[in-house]
């Protein structure tokens, strides 16, 4: 562990209010006490099914959002409640990368004017000039510097998300928050844009906060994982220890709910019955628990702690996890074996 | 027909082009070199182009392709669903035995719902807000059975809300679809399209919209229904993990066209297809090398007002600059992809002008050694 991470999130919460007319009726308890750290450099997967709160997460983290509760750090400077002027500074080292490659380029702006946005708004001047600059850009993430003029209309949408991608990085940025940078994306131009993303990553040494449902695309991308269920983060780890060793049964599910085409036919799965609770009326106790083959009386009274296991870098939050170096895929394991150790049929 | 299509007769004894099964003269649903285009003001774009296959009842067939592939087009014409003033169709489409290319709008929305029926990617905008979603169901299943009563409607259809793994299905029929969650709602749109009992089922990226847990529900529902009704199915994704999971045949479209076929083992186990290669190499796994770079197919998927000339895949293929390649110039027939004779590849086809031999090679060289796709 280095002395500073670059971004220290504690008890991050985030509450909606939910009102009928006048009166405020509930919470949506969208993301509830986080805490995390990424050291420079480093690239962290926030994954999970929809509703989990990565999304909610990533907007916080950029300030685009104001946390109900806990403390946001970046680079030493407590960011949680800081003031339009107070975040113009940091905006240059805290980038976002939107899902949609459609909606997050102003239709009206031509490519250069777009990436060259960061620059006039921060009233910043590149020696060289600001063309220049975005054409250095333009190149940098494959685009042709040629298509300084063009529209984002006249770009596929894997070049867009190329644009965005250059826009988010013409301030140097030491952090950016990838929310589903590939998801709307064809299969062979997510290959492109993941790959691109790593070079980049390794290139400018960035860090990354990547959040993404498909954790496939996480395996490739992040070196530390965190996975989200309603709101909370229940298991951590390096990428070896969560997709190997997944100790928290609901990382187990999740990744044994994947088709893989490397496994022909139905396979043995862990079978989820029902849908990921209400975030306004979460369980008891552990929030998985209602979905959980392992659930005991304990689950449904005792909140779990995410806690590390004997001293390692993965935690978990879990009453029942499984023994550590109990090994669910391992890496190469051919398939029927792999498929055999994960068969348990969950009665609904 | 058109005498460059991949016709399954009249072909010389000598050309081993038999895109045509022997297995799919009795299949449920028979396609014989459909074609559709459209006529836009930006030209005329042909979505699907010759394209041949068949399935049986208790068969599933993936049809797997990109944006602009032509999987969902396909899909469409089938059913009948596309716009009639704007849409030329040529070619065959049998189902149970009856022609539906020509045939009258009413004759096909007779057989709609009733002996095939269709699942879309976003139930949400298939089911309608205003009325609850029992009724929705119930009166798909009056349209067919005029002779039911109101009564037995709703029974039928709380019966099939409770077959897809509704909870509480009787109170459910009275709700209305926003008061369903993503899963629940896919689940009610299957009981709507099973609630007559089709011979045919279409889904057309059924489990896209959903998360992973979900979707494993959905798929897993799938493969019982069908166990169960013996229905021939259609799974259109663009996902080759659900394909290897649940299809028994798998047809790759790219450009409108058929590039591969064959069974689920031919085709995702020796993909005969450089377009094929790409989209498994492309794919990230949950095995093998996490650091190693996935291997992207370069540029663009084509489009289909302005297909490229010969094989709709050369400008992305990084094979089609080989000596004497005549990619640019011929559209590769659909023919068998194996030497002729060899064990474990009948009934697999692929349109590649490469020889089976040079694609042995190349997919041992360039692709396998990725270790991507095994």
């Amino acid at each position: 562990m280095t002395d500073q991470p670059l971004l220290r999130v504690r008890g991050l919460t985030k509450h909606f209010p939910v009102r009928q007319g006048l009166r405020s009726t509930g919470l949506v308890q969208a993301v509830d006490g986080l805490d995390f750290d990424v050291q420079p450099g480093e690239t962290l997967g926030l994954v999970g099914e929809s509703g989990c709160g990565k999304t909610t997460t990533g907007r916080m983290l950029v300030r685009l959002l104001e946390p109900t509760a806990g403390s946001i750090e970046f680079a030493g400077r407590d960011i949680t409640h800081a003031g339009r002027r107070e975040l113009r500074p940091l905006r240059q080292d805290l980038q976002i990368i939107f899902q949609d490659p459609y909606a997050s380029l102003n239709p009206r702006h031509t490519v250069g004017r777009i990436v060259a946005m960061p620059l006039q708004v921060n009233g910043i001047k590149p020696p060289g000039g600001i063309k220049a600059r975005v054409q250095e850009l333009l190149e940098l993430v494959g685009l042709n510097p040629e298509h300084y003029n063009r529209y984002p209309h006249e770009f596929s949408g894997g070049q867009r998300q190329r644009i965005g991608i250059a826009r988010a990085l013409a301030l140097r940025p030491k952090l950016i928050v990838a929310d589903e940078p590939v998801s709307a994306l064809d299969v062979s131009i997510q290959a492109q844009v993941v790959n691109l993303l790593r070079d980049l990553q390794r290139d400018l040494g960035l860090a990354f906060v990547f959040i993404a449902h498909d954790l496939a695309v996480v395996r490739h991308f992040c070196q530390r994982v965190a996975v989200m269920y309603l709101g909370r983060i229940v298991e951590i780890g390096d990428r070896a220890d969560i997709y190997e060793r997944p100790q928290h049964p609901y990382t187990r599910a999740l990744l044994s709910a994947i088709p893989d085409v490397t496994r022909l036919g139905p396979g043995g799965r862990i079978r989820l019955s029902g849908d990921v609770p209400t975030p306004l009326d979460p369980p008891s106790g552990c929030r998985f628990r209602t979905r959980c083959w392992k659930a005991q009386d304990i689950c449904a009274t005792q909140e779990p702690a995410l806690v590390p296991r004997d001293g390692g870098n993965q935690a978990t939050a879990c009453h029942f996890p499984e023994a550590v170096g109990a090994s669910l895929l391992a890496e190469g394991a051919p398939a029927g074996d792999a498929a055999g150790a994960i068969v348990e049929e969950v009665s609904p | 027909m058109d005498s460059s299509d991949p016709a399954p007769s009249g072909e010389p004894d000598d050309r081993p082009t038999v895109p045509v099964q022997r297995s799919d003269q009795d299949a449920y649903l028979r396609v014989t070199d459909l074609r559709v285009r459209f006529d836009t003001e930006d030209g005329v774009v042909r979505a699907v182009d010759g394209v041949s296959f068949a399935v049986e009842r208790g068969r599933t067939l993936g049809i797997v392709g990109e944006s602009g592939s032509g999987k969902s087009v396909t899909s469409l014409a089938i059913l009948g669903l596309h716009d009639a003033k704007r849409t030329t169709i040529t070619g065959e489409i049998s189902v149970g035995g009856r022609q539906l290319v020509g045939l009258a709008d009413e004759e096909v929305r007779r057989l709609r719902g009733r002996d095939m029926a269709m699942i879309f990617q976003d139930p949400l905008s298939a089911l309608h807000p205003y009325y609850t979603v029992g009724r929705q169901i119930a009166e798909a299943y009056r349209v067919h059975h005029p002779e039911a009563s109101r009564r037995e409607a709703r029974q039928r259809t709380v019966d099939m809300l409770d077959r897809v793994g509704i909870p509480q299905p009787a109170r459910r029929f009275d709700q209305y679809p926003h008061e369903f969650s993503g899963g629940m709602r896919q689940r009610a749109m299957i009981a709507m399209a099973l609630v007559n009992d089709p011979a045919l089922l279409i889904a057309d990226e059924p489990t896209t919209a959903l998360d992973v847990t979900v979707q494993a529900q959905i798929l897993d529902l799938l493969a019982d229904l069908q166990a169960e009704f013996h229905s021939a199915i259609i799974l259109i994704t663009h996902d080759l993990g659900v394909v290897g999971q649940v299809a028994d045949e798998v047809l790759v479209m790219y450009g409108g066209r058929a590039v591969e076929r064959g069974s689920v083992e031919q085709v995702l186990r020796t993909p005969q297809h450089p377009y094929t290669w790409g989209l498994l190499s492309s794919v990230p796994s949950l095995h093998g090398d996490a650091d190693a770079d996935l291997l992207p197919i370069r540029g663009n998927p084509p489009s289909l007002i302005n297909l490229p000339p010969g094989c709709a895949f050369h400008p992305r293929c990084r094979y089609a600059d080989r000596p004497g390649d005549r990619s640019r110039t011929e559209v590769p027939e659909l023919r068998p992809a194996g030497p002729t004779g060899e064990a474990g590849s009948a009934g697999h086809l692929v349109a590649c002008h490469l020889t089976a031999e040079e694609r042995a090679t190349l997919y041992a060289e360039d692709i396998a050694s990725v270790g991507v796709a095994r």
